[in-house]
């Protein structure tokens, strides 16, 4: 039997490869994914004295992160057949064909004798009957979720020629209480809602975290007598130290892409301008002093430019500077105020806060400010930040009324926003870079 | 080929739910460094302040009020404004051990940084009206909650009209 198979896969794999280019699968044109491609994503086997509940777990993460990202349709692997550590390699094409799946997501899953595992993680074409990509990920055992991640995003990538954005966390403001005395607690998960820990207790308020380029540091906006300050927060040790001490009302801060220096926003005498100062300390420079709220900076993701908000012709709107502070100049005019900026970390976006119509609605612009487009609609949709590979637009979602946050994803190129899961209520979400 | 990829990834606290238990509940890290209230060296202005309850009730009954109003989008300090703020001035000059945190708020119809800095914009208007009624520069702090801590709940005028405000908080 297993000849036959052979051999009718030979016959198919030489007729598919005369007629498709090996860059394309059906339904991808270009790179880019039209609509849904499915993928089956069986459980893995296996090997070494690795348990099987653990290759099935692997592959329950990997069809849950495909799936969230709106351009695929796995299959499995509940309910479709499994294989051997041999067919992870030389898998029964034709069964996936008959099964519906253009695309196969194979592997296996070994325990080393240092009590690592490893994943190994194959994705095929199975209308072509070839393999596409082949990677194995060894990771200490407890975290198995990152080997699922990385396997996704190589899936991810392969297939639909975007940066990966799978392993990777989210740091968000967790709320709970009542509106009128709400408990806010910095919390950190990974990007699919699992491994949620808490990294400030709660008894003052924090809003705005966000990370440095590296993952291993944030900066926010924390409580200290009584004064919004921000704060550098190591995540592996939970030690922080205030950015600018000395009773200074500082907010709204963002790392530089080279995470050497931290921009922010001060207010004093009734003005707030914007700053910036060395990531470890120093004294910190002005850059605008217009009167009224100068706020929300974001550098560009080459570092030589600072988008930000400014009520300076006497509304907010979105100004466009050098790092240096030099030649600020206006781009949003497509009605309306607009607010809260960040610059995609491709470059080719600026996402904001649009605010008119008695609400707020996330949108993004072109860096010179053309293009507008907004993306979303609901009462007051807020903060935008962007996942590492500029296709996704993170933000938070307030309730009328009760004013309970809920964090949703939306893609960039149009679509319905994704909620994010979070046990409880939560606003200012900010994505990870990639994991180291 | 296959390419094997080593993480030097820090040691988790969770086990390998390799048996499909649920998720270990959220560990929660110890408190982190915030600072207490007798921290010696800190600069001065990162100390935390004390309130004091019963002078703040004497504020109120005394002056009237310990909070004044703005409009929307506004920091403004209007005629009836002027005369909190002035009664809040006597009591004050009256009372020279305290000193006042003046808090300025944002109601939720605006962005969360943009409300940061309304908040410090209404805050230090209100200031300079105690200033002006010859309240000592150096008795007065001032600082903002942006739309942070809303006293009304609804999601309607009266509810914003009430959260737009700066309140006088008696400090040691």
């Amino acid at each position: 039997m297993r000849k036959i198979l052979a051999s009718l896969l030979l016959v198919s794999a030489a007729t598919a490869t005369a007629q498709d280019s090996p860059e394309n699968l059906p339904e991808l044109v270009g790179g880019s994914v039209r609509s849904s491609q499915t993928i089956a994503v069986p459980a893995m086997p296996a090997a070494q004295g690795a348990s099987e509940a653990l290759g099935r777990q692997i592959a329950e993460v990997i069809a849950s992160d495909l799936r969230s990202t709106g351009a695929f349709t796995p299959l499995g692997p509940n309910g479709i057949g499994g294989y051997s550590v041999a067919q992870a390699t030389s898998p029964a094409y034709g069964e996936w064909r008959g099964a519906g799946a253009g695309a196969l997501v194979s592997g296996y899953v070994e325990a080393r004798p240092d009590g690592r595992i490893t994943v190994a993680c194959l994705l095929h074409d199975v209308t072509a009957g070839r393999q596409l990509a082949s990677q194995g990920f060894t990771v200490a055992a407890a975290d198995w979720r990152r080997a699922a991640h990385k396997c996704a995003d190589t899936v991810y990538a392969r297939l639909t020629g975007e940066g990966a954005f799978l392993d990777t966390r989210i740091v968000y403001v967790a709320e709970t209480g009542p509106k009128t005395n709400r408990v806010k607690r910095i919390a950190l998960m990974d990007s699919d809602g699992t491994n949620l820990r808490y990294l400030t207790a709660g008894k003052s308020t924090v809003t705005t975290p966000r990370f440095s380029p590296s993952g291993n540091q944030l900066v926010y906006t924390g409580t200290l007598a009584r004064k919004p300050r921000v704060f550098v927060f190591d995540v592996a040790t939970g030690a922080e130290r205030l950015l600018v001490p000395g009773g200074a009302i500082t907010f709204a801060p963002r790392f530089s892409p080279d995470g050497r220096q931290i921009v922010f926003s001060w207010a004093q005498g009734g003005n707030t301008d914007i700053f910036v100062v060395g990531a470890n300390g120093g004294s910190p420079t002005r850059l605008t002093s217009a009167p009224g709220a100068d706020t929300s900076p974001s550098f560009s993701p080459d570092g030589r430019r600072i988008v930000f908000e400014s009520e300076r012709s006497g509304t907010q709107q979105l100004y466009v500077m050098g790092a240096d502070g030099a030649g600020q100049r206006r781009i949003s005019f497509g009605g309306g105020r607009s607010a809260s900026p960040a610059w995609s970390p491709k470059g080719n976006l600026i996402a904001f806060t649009r605010i008119g119509g008695g609400g707020f609605r996330i949108g993004v612009m072109d860096p010179s400010g053309g293009g507008e487009r907004l993306l979303t609609n609901a009462w007051q949709d807020e903060g935008p930040s962007w996942a590492p590979n500029g296709q996704f637009v993170l933000f938070h979602r307030t309730q009328q009324g009760s004013g309970n946050g809920t964090l949703h994803a939306v893609p960039v190129t149009g679509g319905a926003p994704r909620r994010m899961p979070t046990p409880q209520g939560g606003s200012d979400p900010s994505w990870s870079p990639l994991n180291n | 080929m296959r390419k094997s990829l080593t993480f030097g990834v820090a040691a988790m606290a969770l086990t390998i739910t390799a048996c499909g238990r649920k998720e270990p509940p959220a560990t929660t890290l110890p408190p982190s460094t915030e600072v207490p209230a007798d921290a010696s060296g800190a600069a001065p202005g990162d100390v935390e302040l004390t309130e004091l309850p019963a002078m703040q009730a004497d504020l109120v009954a005394k002056a009237g009020s310990d909070t004044v109003y703005f409009g929307t989008d506004e920091f403004l300090i209007d005629a009836q404004s002027k005369a909190t703020l002035a009664a809040q001035a006597k009591w004050m000059l009256a009372n020279p051990n305290v000193r006042a945190s003046i808090e300025g708020h944002a109601d939720e119809r605006g962005t969360r940084e943009y409300n940061m800095a309304l908040g410090e914009r209404r805050a230090n208007a209100a200031r300079d009206f105690l200033l002006s009624q010859g309240v000592p520069t150096s008795r007065l702090l001032v600082t903002s909650w942006g739309k942070e801590r809303p006293v009304a709940t609804g999601s309607d005028e009266s509810a914003w009209a009430q959260n737009r405000r700066a309140v006088t908080v008696v400090v040691r």
